[in-house]
This record gives C-alpha cells, structure tokens and sequence, in this order.
C-alpha cells in the first residue's frame, strides 16, 4: 500500500510501517494487528480506542498516525509487561469489573494512564478520569472498584517500560 | 445429635466450598478481556478479503422508482453491487429463532433491500450493497448509486397513523399492526365504587441500545460451498432466515457467533447477516462488513416509542378498586418484533398489583420512523414507568407514603396477575423487595444549598424470565468428561457479556466436581454446537442452565454408579467434590476422578451426554382477551432513587440507588451485581437523557455527542440487595434477572423527581428543560 513510512514503538517493540496522510492512529493500529484497541465510534465519543501515547491517554480515532511518528504507544496487550498494567488486569478480573468486553481494553489504558500521574486518587476522582470511556454493561461500580484497589495498595514500581 | 455426628455435618459444609455454585468466580473469559486478546466480530480478517457498504434511502417515505448502479460497478476495485434484484428470496417474514410458526399476524415483513417500485418506509433503509477491494472504494461506489425516488408524505404520529385515510406505512390498508386486550371484573363498576380517580398520559420516546460495539461481521464460503458468517448476534437460529433469503437449504448457512460487545436486545433481529451472505455468494471472496457509529444509531432497531392513557381508582384506604390502561405503540416502518412487545405490555400492565377490575388494550402501530423492536424490558418497562407514576400520584392525592400504597395493594405468592390471572406458583417476594430498597436508601441527605432539593422515589415491578409459553421454546446442551478429567461443554449459547457461557461451565463443574480452570466451553456455532436458543427474553440461566443441568447430571449418576461398584456402596452415599468421589461421611474412602472414568471406559459407559430442555407449553390465548399461563414464571424486584434537583438549572442528580431483587439463587454474586447494577445505570439515561430523536422521519441523534448515555461522572454507587428465595425455575432455583434489574428504575427517578420539586414528569427523558418549565408552571405558584 502506498503511504508514508512512521517509526513508532508500540508495547516496546520498535514498528516501522506505512501511514496515510488522513489515516487515523486508530486504523493505522488496527490494520497492523493490534485490535485490542477497539472501534466504537471514531469521533472521540466513547472512548473504546484509547491508548496511551508518550504517558498520555488519548483517543486513537481522533489522533492521525503520523503524529505518532516517534512516540511510545501503549495498548492493552503491552500491560502485561509492567507492574501497574499487570496489577490493573488482575484487579478488573477479580472485581468482576467486566461485562461484554469491548471497552475494557481502553478503560485499562485511561485507568493506567490516570494512576500514573495520580497515584492516590479518591473514587471521585477516579470517576472523573475515566468519564470519557463509555461503558454500556457495569454501571461502572466494579471498575471503579477495581482502579480504586489498585491505587490504595499504589503499587508504582521502579524499572517499569515507561511510556 | 451426637458430636460425632456433628463434626460430619460440618465437614460436609465445609466439602460444599469446594462447590463453585454460588460463588463469585471470575469469568472464563475474563483474561482474555483484560490482555485484550479476544476477537470480536470486527477483529477477524481472512485473506482476499472484500470490503462491503450498504447504501441507504435518504428519505423516510417515498416510492422507489429506480436504483442505477451503472457507475458504481465500474469504479475500479468495486467486486458487486446488488440490488433487490439480486437476491433470491428479497421478502421472507421475520422470526427471532422461535421453531415453531405461531402466525396470526406476529410475523411482520422481513425485506432485505427496497424494491423499486414499492415504498421506502425509513430513513436509512437498505437500498443497495456493495463489496470492494478496500473500506474507501466501497463507500464511494455507494456514492456512485443513482436512486430516484417520489417522495411521499409519510406519518410519523401513531395516534395520525390510525386515522381514518392516514398515508399507509406499508402495502396492507391499515398501520395498525395488531391489537391485544385483557379484561377482568367491571371496569365501570370500579370506578364507581373509587373513591378517587386519575387519569394520565405517559409518553415515551425511542431509545437506542447503545452497545459500544457496532453491527459487524464476516461471511466466506467453505470448500464445499457452505457459507459461513461469523457474526456478533444474540440469535445464531438467524442461519434459517439467512437460509430462506438465499432460497438455501438450512444446513447450508453457519453461524458462528462471537462475543457480543453489548447487545441488550438490538442484536437480536437479523443485522449485517443477510447482506454478507448476499456479497459472498456473488463474489465467492471473504467479505467484512462493520457498520459506523452514525449507520448503528440510524439503521438498528430501536425501543419502542410508547403513548400510555392510565386510568386508575382507588378507595380512601388506599385500595385500588379499578386500573384502565391503552398502550399506543410506534412500531416504526417494519413490523419485526412488535406483536411480542405488544404482549409483554399488555400481560403487565397492572403490574404486581391485585385489583380486581382491569381493562388494558394495546395497539401496535406502523409509522415512517425507524422500526422498533426487541430492547431490555420488553414492553413490559414501559408499562412499568406508566403504573408505577400513577400509583405513586395517587399515594400523593391519598397522602400516603409510596411503601405503604404498595404494601395494600401488592401481589403475595399463589396470586394471580391482575391481567392474565396467571397464578403465581413460585415464591413472591412482595412486599419485601419494596420495603428493603425502600430501607435501603438510609438516612435522607440534607442539602446545603437553597436551589438543590431532594427527593426520593420508589418502583416495584414484575419481569418475565423465559418466554412466552405458547412459544414453546427449548434449549439443548452437550457435555462430556474427558479421559484426563477435564471437561467440555458445547452450546450454541450467545454470550452478551452477561457472563452466560461462563455460567454453562460453572454449572457443569459444580455437578461433575471439576474445577473451573478444567472446563473448555465452546459455544454459539450453529452445525457444531447443539442449538440453545436465544441470548434474550432472560432465557439463558433459565433454559440453557437447565439443560446443562440435565446433561452433567446425567453423566455424574453415570460417574457415581460405577464408582459405587468399586467402593462397593450405595451410590447415594457418594459424592463429586474436587476431582474425587467421596463417600460422604467418610473421607478415607475415595476414588479418584480419572480413576472413576477409566473404570467407566472399560466398562463402555458414556461419559458424555447431550440433553434438551423444554419449558412449560401452552396454547396460543385469545389474543383480545388473554388469559391463563403466558410466562413461565416472574423475577420481582423494587428500585428505590434518591435525587437532588436544582431549581435554578432544572437539573437532576441521582445520589443513591437501591436495587433489590428476589434472584432465587445468585449462582455467580458477582455477574448478578453486575447486571442490577449495570441495569441501573442503563435506566438512568432512560429516564434523564437518552431520547432518539426523530424530525418527520429524519434521526437527529446520530452520535454519542448527541444521543447522551450515562457516564461514570452520572453514575452514583448503587447498592444491590439480593434476596435468594431458592423459588426460581432456574437451576439451583435461580431466576431470571437480565432484564428485571432495569425494569422499574426509571419511574424510581420520575417519582424521586415529584418528591423532591412537585412536578410529575410524564414526558420522557426528564431534561433540565421540561422540568424547569414545569417547575414554572408550578412550583412557583405555589
């Protein structure tokens, strides 16, 4: 495909592929194999594409690909690899945190994102932080549960791949 | 009891923690959400694969005179472009899975693309398809189609669309669809001996489900010419309909169902199926189709828009003596599912009160908007949100506390419904469930500030589980023991997100004394899985639970009889507990599990099993005047709001929210909190914000920007109470409670609403607007 060639790091490892010039991070994502980052509307609505780019948690439907020459990104397939993601996956799995799925991905991503910068948060604050990621099953208690567990025990740890 | 006897007993307690019933396990599913591995309709790709678009009407009523695809088929990279003309069998009726044919005019019209010549009924109906080589080529081509149409005038109004020469939705000579009644006793005899009388009009919009994944899915055909459709849809029986489209055998067309990224009833009629199927034979190529944000909100089925008349009366003590009610449904442009919508209204529209006159009459309406169809709730909210404000206004008039008004008048167990008289066999938790939401609220906030007033409201209701007994549905489940003792449950189960194909495996391993991390489900493939039925109508825990009952156990008596000739005891001595068959009361005696099937094996005994379960049949009722069994049995539940108003902005805050539900058995705590609590929130947007607007046919909410759902930020925690009376038909005596847990939170908030400010909100949703114009009117003049 024609396209411009971007060099980015994704989850840590180095990617180096073609983007168009009005193509979405999200397509762009998608299109090379990370469909963890899902697509629920593609106008900033609802928060299901959010991943973190350089700490940053942003919209990947609203943000182009070639803005993310250069920069670290994060999905929820890179959380694994680093304490607090890791702690996050445990903790909506043991709140019961999700339902159908599809905006757990980017809910993780604003969660991390948020408790990288705001290590001890209150409940209020957590809601807060993750208005902008819709979710139409939970009613959102068990996955402010779930952030607010992880936060109390703030279980930042020294050495993390910090993107 | 000797203390022997005594430290047995609490062994056996304590051998039942190793049972997984009742326990709130996490998902088999769960990791796969988090690592973000799981693979949703849209997630899937295949080489070769073609790109499809739909293109759609841009008007809401017209004459389709003629659709040129000349342009589009020429565009480079364009693989098909099919028009009605194309497809084999363009007008079939629709079904939802049921295999039985009930008629009677509950099966509506299912057209696959508008056919020239004939009207186009909404805006957004599929016109033409398109496969492409990318996503981009296709949408141009559908730029490229030329559709000339005559505009007609169209009705948008359902009371318009029942008038003597209205324009005609569709080709019949009336838009009234069907028309259900239920009488009992004498209505004017009631409200003779009222000592007091309400009337009232309800009016409610059209919502959207507002899943957060859209319509998706793939189709292919396989070596043998099969075509396969991968697919997120709550019916995977669709492979008949598709089938039928295609002028198909029905073992030709599978479905392999996905997860489901939400579907609460919009996944439910046949989506991006038919068109995929359609493109695949043609191209003979893999073909994707993913509809956008904008093609979801404005071509999926809606909730039905309702217009209720309530007329209730009742003695000074209280007693309600009499309740008329006439339910004016818009069914939108096609008939779908609102025959069945218009049932489940008319069966509760008295709700769980016993009053002795009742007359409820229910028309289902055609009109030039979206059709409406399956949705949460069913008709039976609806007609929640409309007894449950007009019995809270008469607990006004009477001066009477809500609770009190419910407690006189509420159904207790062996009553019947007011409508159907149906007798309720199994346990009733009224007035229970109303006084412990009710309890539930706590101490009153006070507020601080002058403009903020607060307020609290409560609803009871009752909710079917299962559907409607003359349907005579069923499910089936597989399960089998492996040699190395894991186990593998197959079902055609959809699973909405509500944790129900991990449920099927909690239950199998509870019988079979296997853990969780033991059992592999493999699920929803119509050729490969035996066929469970619908993921709606709260069916699943219900049917399919049983049914996978009925299998392990089935292969546990297997299990425990030929271990019982080892051990040499009587098999009812013996139990399945972590992966061994003990001998109760004696834990020094044991035979292994897989000891257990290798003894099987040699002696050819099957340890697998494949059962069917079928739900209490009746007969088709009298459709004007129902009455008897139409359910299988009830879930009642009770929602209690508080909420603070500010008088300045008209806006509404909720604060708290109890919820408490007679749940028989909650067989995992946790997927039944998460569904009372995310069936809350859902109602919140019901009542406060959610509204699909339509102008003259034309939707005016085509995005999340606009169609407003509940954040985190509009969520307040909401307490579940569960109340396990065992009493469900369930296995274990679970009930149903999927739909039950949103059904009467929305009049919780209207009523919330009046008690905090004093106006009655009988438009939904309760916008900042109508409620700072109604305070105007009102509550200023006082």
């Amino acid at each position: 495909m024609e396209g411009y060639p971007i060099e980015l790091t994704i989850n840590g490892e180095k990617i180096c592929a073609k983007a168009q010039p009005e193509q979405s991070l999200l397509k762009f994502l998608r299109e090379n194999g990370f469909t963890e980052v899902k697509c629920g509307c593609e106008k900033g609505d609802c928060g299901t594409c959010t991943v973190i780019m350089n700490r940053k948690a942003i919209k990947s439907c609203i943000t182009l690909a070639m803005q993310a020459n250069g920069k670290e990104i994060l999905t929820a397939k890179g959380l694994e690899k680093q304490a607090l993601g890791r702690k996050l996956q445990e903790s909506f799995v043991k709140y019961g945190a999700i339902q159908c799925g599809f905006c757990t991905p980017g809910m993780l991503m604003a969660a991390k994102a948020y408790l990288d910068e705001n290590p001890e948060p209150n409940k209020g604050e957590i809601r807060n932080a993750i208005s902008g990621n819709l979710c139409r099953c939970t009613g959102y208690k068990k996955i402010v549960e779930a952030i607010y567990d992880v936060a109390e025990e703030n279980y930042r740890v020294e050495g993390d791949i910090n993107v | 009891m000797t203390w022997q006897r005594r430290i047995i007993e609490w062994k056996v307690i304590l051998m039942s923690e190793f049972k997984v019933i009742g326990k709130a396990i996490p998902r088999h599913d769960a990791w796969a959400k988090v690592k973000g591995e799981l693979k949703y309709a849209d997630d899937f790709s295949l080489p070769e694969m073609l790109y499809a678009k739909v293109c759609r009407s841009k008007y809401p009523a017209a004459k389709l005179i003629s659709v040129d695809i000349s342009k589009a088929k020429s565009l480079k990279g364009v693989k098909a472009v099919l028009t009605a003309r194309d497809v084999p069998r363009n007008e079939t009726v629709t079904k939802f899975g049921q295999s039985t044919d009930v008629r009677g005019g509950f099966e509506g019209l299912y057209r696959v693309l508008a056919e020239e010549g004939k009207k186009i009924r909404f805006t957004g109906e599929p016109i033409a398809l398109v496969a492409a080589e990318t996503e981009e080529i296709a949408e141009k081509a559908c730029s490229l189609i030329e559709v000339e149409y005559e505009l007609l005038p169209g009705v948008f109004d359902p009371e318009e669309a029942m008038k003597p020469g209205a324009y005609l939705v569709g080709e019949k000579n009336s838009n009234l669809i069907n028309e259900f009644g239920c009488s009992n006793g004498d209505i004017e005899k009631g409200f003779a001996e009222s000592d007091l009388i309400i009337e009232d009009r309800f009016e409610i919009p059209f919502i959207d489900h507002a899943y957060l994944e859209p319509e998706a899915g793939i189709a292919w055909l396989d070596d043998y010419g099969t075509i396969n459709i991968r697919v997120s849809t709550q019916v995977i029986e669709h492979f008949r309909d598709v089938a039928d489209v295609l002028n198909l055998p029905y073992n030709k067309v599978r479905y392999i169902g996905t997860m489901i990224g939400g579907g609460f009833g919009g996944k439910e009629d046949i989506t991006v199926e038919s068109f995929l199927a359609l493109l695949a034979l043609k191209t003979k190529k893999p073909v994707r189709l993913v509809y956008t944000r904008e093609e979801s909100l404005m071509a999926h089925s809606k909730k039905h828009a309702f217009i209720e008349k309530y007329k209730i009366g009742a003695k000074k003590n209280g007693e309600i003596m009499a309740l008329e009610a006439h339910y004016i449904g818009n069914a939108g442009a096609y008939t779908y599912l609102s025959p069945w919508v218009g049932l489940y209204a008319t069966v509760s529209a008295a709700g769980p009160y016993k009053i002795p006159n009742v007359k409820i009459k229910t028309q289902m309406v055609l009109t030039n908007n979206i059709y409406a169809s399956a949705f949460r709730g069913f008709g039976a909210n609806q007609a929640n949100i409309g007894y449950e404000s007009i019995i809270d206004e008469l607990a006004v008039k009477l001066k009477m506390d809500p609770l009190e008004i419910r407690k006189i008048n509420c159904m207790h167990t062996g009553d019947a419904l007011s409508t159907t008289k149906q007798v309720i066999k199994t346990y009733v938790a009224l007035p229970e469930v109303a006084e412990k939401a009710w309890a539930g609220l706590g101490e009153p906030t006070v507020s601080k500030e002058k403009n903020i007033k607060i307020g609290r409201g409560l609803a009871i209701g009752q909710m079917s589980y299962g559907r409607m007994t003359f349907l005579r549905d069923s499910s089936r489940c597989y399960v089998k023991l492996e040699n190395d003792g894991s186990l593998v449950v197959r079902s055609g189960i959809p699973d909405l997100g509500g944790g129900q194909a991990s449920l099927l495996s909690q239950i199998a391993a509870n019988e079979l004394g296997v853990p969780m991390e033991k059992v592999k489900i493999y699920n929803t493939d119509s050729m490969l899985t035996p066929l469970a039925g619908t993921t709606t109508a709260t069916r699943q825990t219900y049917m399919s639970g049983n049914a996978v009952l009925k299998a392990a156990r089935e292969v546990r008596n297997r299990i425990l009889n030929k271990a019982a000739e080892v051990l040499n005891v009587n098999p009812d001595k013996l139990d399945l507990i972590s992966e061994k068959v003990i001998v109760k009361y004696d834990e020094s005696e044991y035979l292994t599990l897989t000891k257990a099937i290798q003894a099987c094996n040699s002696a050819g005994i099957e340890l697998y099993s494949e059962a069917q379960f079928n739900a209490p049949f009746s007969e088709i009722p009298d459709l004007t005047n129902m009455k008897g069994m139409t359910f299988p049995d009830f879930t009642f539940g009770a929602q209690a709001a508080e909420v603070a108003v500010d008088i300045e902005t008209g806006q509404v805050k909720v604060l708290k929210i109890v919820s408490c539900y007679d749940v028989g058995k909650a067989l995992n705590p946790a997927c039944v909190e998460g569904q009372m609590e995310g069936g809350s929130i859902q109602g919140i947007g019901y009542a406060l914000s959610e509204n699909y607007e339509l102008q003259k046919g034309v939707p005016q909410t085509l995005s999340f920007a606009e169609y407003l759902i509940p954040t985190a930020m509009d969520s307040p925690e909401v307490e579940t109470i569960m109340i396990e009376s065992g009493g469900g038909l369930g296995p274990y005596g679970a009930k149903g409670i999927g739909e039950p847990s949103y059904n009467n939170i929305v009049p919780a908030i209207l009523n919330a609403i009046y008690d905090a400010v004093g106006v009655r909100i009988k438009s939904l949703p309760a916008t900042p607007e109508k409620i700072i114009r109604a305070l105007k009117s009102d509550y200023f003049k006082k």
